[in-house]
């Protein structure tokens, strides 16, 4: 196992779009295994994406322990993910190993369906909702060559204020 | 390079921010962070310069500008940290009819509990006869979410709204 470099803002390999995995072999899982443990140095870091550390296949990890208000699936290996469907929308800080010392907010679908293969080329299904599924949201977006910089929203007055309505007649 | 915090307040109008920085740019001024806002009917400009001169080189480079756009301007030498942002766990929005002291009983319970104010922003809104309050603060704070609550449930209880939540940042 390997700790691997991180690539960061404003790397343009941040911006290309990664490739399909073509065969989930033991190559790979070695390879997650080192992205694994990417993720987990750095602090805090409920996810990552292969295209982080310069590697441009569709591949990305979650993990994300379950907590008070949301449950969630716990680790996850995401090969070839595919968003099925999305439901509702919320706003959340977000911050990533790419971009150090930025944080901001971003508006996420609440609710995700998701396709994807795990480590063993398994087929699965996943239903997940709140902060699981902004994590895949977030993590996905980089095997397109997004970062939550492209959908920062401001800080001030987002999904608060409304449009000023005439004041009612004296 | 030195840094320095200059303030620049006047009445908005279009072309404040262009000329300033643009003045700035000109003469070697290097900008850090800003916060700049329309506050009833005023511009303001809370902005980092960082200049190879002091304070003083920074006040006289934007000052012809400032007389022309008839904006007041201070300038002070500071000490500048940058890539250094504390990340907020806590947001609280206050809302409710507007009247005198809001903001002092709401940040005196919030102090108590050891909260960081790393970011402030108040608007009124409503109509003159009928205004209200808005407020939104985020923070840190080593204190339960709980117990912020409960130091302000009292107020709560006297017609302000009060919302605290966590803010649970996702680093991907």
């Amino acid at each position: 196992m390997a700790l691997l470099e991180i690539l960061t803002y404003p790397d343009p390999r941040l911006k290309q779009v990664s490739e399909p995995v073509e065969a989930v072999d033991d190559a790979l899982r070695a390879f997650v295994a080192d992205l694994e443990e990417t993720m987990r140095a750095g602090p805090g870091g409920v996810g990552i994406a292969a295209p982080q550390v310069g590697r441009f296949v569709r591949v990305a990890i979650v993990d994300v322990p379950p907590r008070k208000k949301s449950s969630s699936h716990g680790r996850l290996v995401l090969i070839n993910p595919e968003i099925t469907s999305w439901d509702g929308m919320a706003i959340g800080r977000e911050g990533c190993m790419s971009v150090p010392d930025y944080t901001g907010n971003v508006i996420r679908a609440e609710r995700i369906g998701l396709t994807a293969l795990d480590e063993h080329e398994v087929s699965r299904e996943y239903e997940m909702h709140g902060f699981e599924a902004r994590a895949v949201q977030h993590e996905l977006d980089h095997l397109d060559g997004f970062l939550f910089l492209d959908r920062l929203v401001s800080r001030r007055n987002d999904l608060f204020r409304r449009k000023v309505y005439q004041a009612p007649a004296e | 390079m030195q840094w320095s915090m200059v303030t620049v307040v006047g009445n908005d109008r279009p072309g404040i921010v262009a000329r300033v920085s643009a003045c700035l740019f000109e003469h070697g001024g290097h900008l850090g962070e800003a916060s700049m806002i329309r506050l009833g009917g005023n511009f303001t400009i809370m902005l980092m310069v960082g200049h190879d001169g002091d304070h003083e080189a920074v006040e006289a480079m934007l000052a012809p500008v400032c007389e022309e756009l008839e904006l007041r301007l201070h300038v002070d030498p500071i000490e500048g940290h940058l890539h250094d942002h504390p990340v907020p766990n806590v947001r609280i929005t206050v809302f409710g009819a507007d009247r005198a002291g809001i903001v002092a009983q709401v940040t005196a319970r919030l102090a108590e509990t050891g909260l960081n104010i790393l970011d402030l922003e108040s608007d009124v809104g409503g109509s003159e006869r009928a205004p209200i309050y808005v407020m939104h603060i985020e923070g840190t704070v080593s204190e339960s979410i709980e117990r912020v609550r409960a130091v302000l449930a009292d107020l709560d209880r006297e017609g302000i709204d009060i919302r605290v939540e966590p803010i649970e940042t996702l680093i991907g």
